[in-house]
């Protein structure tokens, strides 16, 4: 297999991939690090000298930067908690044998497929909107008063809305997870006297460690970075300014762009902490 | 036709060495069996042959064209593997036909040897069917009809008998045995089972940890196996070995005697022991001897009809022209 | 597991799973039936369920007034475009890391993933700097390279898992057979490789229909695909929930569709091939 005439052929084939791939990455990091150190405005004067650290300094120490670390902290760990825990349930419920177990596999999944930009503004309009929305005619219905869903209770309006979009991902990673477990160990704990809830703790749980670790994390990459969901219902009032949403703001909206970039570095670092996890999990499994 | 010459040829993935320099030579038209305990270097030294992997250093030769920079597809030679590797997309007669498009064969051509061969391997009512669709021992007669199509200078055959089941194995065996009287080219093959090994062998190249440890035929092997490693792998059940003072009387440091050279007997005899298990084959019965002073036990082989209960005393006679002796490195001493 | 359920259960199980299954379906039911009504049937309370009069006048109305289509077709573009332009690259890539690998193809796929991993927000503005000098802001090139270049580590890492299971000594019988590199690729991985190379073109069609981050950030009026057009509804005037309705159906049909179809993949490609 490995003759010299195909490795060099290989590296030929692989070159385009790494090229690009490299370029994308260092290219736009590298410039982002540089308007970091520096005082850059671009709608007032543009490049207006080197300042060390001091965008760093200002980005933690701006009135928007915790409340907006904040509000990462409890979208990220909301929508994980919800999707997490009803996802195993889900998966669970999905493993048993059912009547049309594929229609109700295609019900559940498919949030996943509907764009952000729709899922929000559907969201937004047609279920919590005070006064039209279909939640609001629903608690009138029970005679109480309606939430207005996006600035009285905002955070939890986004975490509802972004849970109902990666619910489906958690179920079918969990429900492919627990499809892979051998029956037999399940049917040897049976034998051996283990009721349903300590099978579920000592063999299901434990089987699908891998499986929510690695939902956990990819979750994670992908929930620090949401956006359209914010963009479209509101526009990062209301205590819903994440780190990702004050970033944009600063660098396209007031045009700060070096304040902007300390900031998008600082996303970088977080982001590549939880990527380490997840490629030393998934590293481990190109191994096998 | 199909000498293959191999000239120091070593082998190394990065730090590893896997076959130390290493010679050998088989004639044209000989059935060559690579045969030693998993991890010996044989399956690899039929990949430096195929020319699927680079040789380190040294020199194959092929029909005295030495064949370092030619490709496998240009050696001529074909190769069967253990997992058949059949293309699951193709059916079995477009299987068979692909070396025969490579080599740029027109269609009646590639026709007609393919009927051939399906023919000389039952093969013909499977012509239009998906390899997926064909049972373990079909499959396997595919790969061998893919790789005769071709008439190459040699056949290499990498364990392909390994994924069948016990009863399949032995006919394929007299198959492609049969197979090689019929076309007379220079066959190798690599097996971890000496029975395939011993049957089917013109020629036996005993492997461990890449160094050739003999070379011979089945018998020359079974009669006077060169060392302990030769004597102890080839002939089944295994060659019983004997230490101590048993060996000193022999003059050295071990001896072995195997199984079917001992005569046993209830009253009388130079050994004696516990029978342990005994296996009956039907034909023939082996047991397990326990409690002999001589090693922790010794397999006897008598004929079917005999039959000692477990736990009963029996006496042993091993055949004096048949004890093999060995020095303190573990080699035959003549 | 072959063990025969109490029907009884089964029911229970069965009436359960439709009833969550429903729940969460239903946001995208409600979008399909409101999309369908009148602007007042749309917030009529009580709602109004099945019994209204079904009307196409939304879809009309999207249509002419918003020019669907041009949004729709940017979408095409850019979504086919990127995944196409992926593949020419992440094919070759992936055959050679699968087939030929080397002590580095551990640490170029987990780079490469680790790529994927960079917030997009981190280098938002020197892309928009890049693409207003080369003026590429705001066109279905821009887009369609952008949206390339984010999913080409999940391009790789999918079609590599795929080629990882297609056995190496097919390969190698292929070799053998008397095949170069050329009729190699063609006649023998082509064939084996196409299931997973169709569901990698899917799962990728879908990320890039769907991806809202650069596609608002780096169109304006020519160039926005769906995604944009949608968020255009943000601030609305007068009823429009029918008229939403019906722009988010369209926008969402076809993915829907799509989707249904590389459920399996989707694990897949999603995990970097950890969870299959």
């Amino acid at each position: 297999m490995s003759t010299k005439a195909s490795r060099s052929a290989a590296r030929l084939m692989l070159a385009p991939a790494v090229i690009l791939l490299l370029g994308w990455m260092l290219v736009p990091l590298t410039l982002t690090l540089i308007f970091s150190f520096q005082r850059f405005l671009p709608m007032r004067g543009g490049f207006q000298g080197w300042v060390g650290f001091e965008n760093y300094v200002r980005f933690v120490t701006s009135s928007a930067f915790w409340p907006s670390v904040q509000a990462t902290v409890v979208i990220v760990g909301g929508v994980l908690l919800i999707t997490v825990t009803l996802g195993i349930l889900l998966a669970i419920l999905l493993d048993q044998p059912m009547w049309g177990q594929g229609v109700v596999r295609i019900l559940v999944i498919a949030p996943f497929f509907v764009m952000p930009t729709v899922s929000g503004l559907v969201w937004k309009n047609m279920f919590m909107d005070p006064n039209n929305g279909l939640l609001s005619h629903l608690w009138r219905f029970f005679g109480a008063d309606p939430i207005i869903w996006l600035s009285d209770a905002s955070m939890l309006s986004i975490i509802l809305i972004v849970s109902w979009q990666w619910l489906p991902f958690a179920t079918l990673i969990l429900l492919t997870a627990i499809q892979s477990l051998d029956s037999e160990q399940l049917e040897a704990a049976e034998m051996d006297g283990a009721p349903i809830l300590s099978r579920f703790w000592h063999i299901i749980l434990p089987h699908l460690s891998r499986a929510i670790t690695i939902v956990i994390l990819i979750q994670t990459i992908f929930l620090l970075a949401i956006f359209a969901e914010i963009f479209v219902t509101t526009q990062g009032s209301f205590g819903t300014r994440t780190l990702t949403y004050l970033i944009f703001q600063r660098v396209l909206e007031s045009q700060n762009v070096g304040l902007g970039s300390a900031g998008g570095i600082y996303a970088v670092i977080l982001a590549n902490i939880f990527a380490l996890f997840l490629m030393r999990i998934v590293g481990k499994n190109l191994d096998r | 036709m199909g000498q293959i010459v191999l000239e120091q040829v070593t082998k190394s993935f990065g730090d590893v060495t896997v076959i130390p320099p290493l010679d050998l030579t088989i004639e044209d038209g000989e059935f060559a069996v690579f045969v030693g305990p998993s991890g010996c270097g044989k399956s690899t030294l039929l990949r430096l042959i195929a020319g699927l992997e680079d040789v380190t250093s040294g020199e194959i030769r092929i029909d005295g064209k030495e064949c370092a920079s030619i490709p496998p597809a240009r050696r001529g030679l074909a190769m069967v593997f253990q997992s058949y590797a059949l293309y699951p997309h193709m059916t079995v007669r477009k299987n068979i036909a692909f070396p025969l498009r490579m080599a740029g064969f027109d269609r009646a051509e590639q026709d007609r040897r393919v009927e051939q061969a399906a023919a000389v391997l039952n093969l013909t009512d499977y012509l239009d069917r998906r390899p997926g669709q064909l049972s373990g021992g079909q499959r396997q007669r595919v790969a061998i009809g893919r790789a005769i199509v071709r008439e190459p200078a040699a056949f290499l055959f990498d364990e392909p008998l390994s994924n069948l089941d016990a009863a399949l194995r032995v006919g394929m065996r007299l198959e492609i045995s049969e197979l090689h009287n019929r076309l007379q080219t220079t066959m190798i093959y690599v097996t971890h089972d000496q029975v395939e090994a011993m049957t089917m062998a013109d020629k036996i190249v005993v492997l461990r940890a890449g160094h050739v440890e003999q070379v011979g035929s089945p018998l020359d092997l079974y009669r006077a196996p060169r060392n302990l490693f030769v004597a102890g792998f080839i002939g089944s059940p295994k060659m019983n070995l004997i230490e101590g003072e048993e060996a000193v009387k022999h003059n050295a440091t071990t001896i072995g005697i195997r199984p079917e050279h001992i005569s046993i007997s209830e009253s009388e005899g130079r050994w004696s022991g516990i029978v342990g298990v005994s296996e009956h084959l039907g034909s023939d019965t082996f047991f397990h001897v326990h409690k002999t002073g001589l090693a922790d036990s010794i397999t006897v082989r008598a004929d079917g009809e005999v039959g000692f209960k477990h736990g009963a005393r029996i006496h042993m006679t091993p055949r004096d022209d048949m004890i093999h002796r060995f020095d303190e490195k573990g080699l035959r001493i003549a | 597991m072959a063990r025969t359920v109490t029907t009884q259960r089964k029911i229970v199980t069965t009436l359960v799973a439709w009833g969550i299954g429903l729940l969460i379906f239903f946001p995208i039911l409600w979008t399909i039936l409101t999309s369908f009504k009148t602007e007042a049937q749309a917030i009529a309370d009580p709602p109004v369920w099945f019994f209204f009069d079904w009307t196409l006048e939304n879809y009309r109305v999207v249509q002419e007034r918003s020019n669907y289509s041009r949004f729709l077709w940017n979408s095409i573009i850019i979504a086919g475009g990127s995944t196409l332009l992926g593949m020419i690259v992440a094919i070759p890539a992936a055959w050679s890391m699968a087939f030929v690998p080397s002590a580095q193809t551990k640490n170029i796929l987990l780079w490469m993933l680790s790529t994927k991993m960079l917030p997009a927000v981190g280098v938002l503005y020197p892309i928009y700097l890049i693409f207003i000098q080369l003026g590429l802001l705001d066109t279905r090139v821009g887009l369609t390279i952008v949206l390339m270049l984010i999913n080409l580590p999940i391009m790789v890492w999918m079609l590599y898992t795929y080629f990882k299971e297609i056995p190496g000594e097919i390969l190698e019988a292929a070799r053998m057979d008397g095949a170069g590199l050329r009729e190699e690729i063609l006649f023998v991985l082509t064939p084996m490789a196409i299931p997973g190379i169709a569901s990698t073109i899917l799962l990728n069609i879908i990320l890039a229909w769907n991806e809202a981050f650069w596609t608002l950030n780096l169109t304006a009026a020519r160039a926005a695909p769906l995604t944009a057009f949608i968020a255009s509804y943000s601030s609305p005037e007068g009823l429009f929930y029918a008229k939403l309705s019906a722009a988010s159906t369209m926008a969402i049909a076809p993915i829907l569709i799509l989707g249904w179809f590389s459920q399996k993949q989707l694990v897949r490609g999603l995990t970097f091939g950890a969870v299959k």
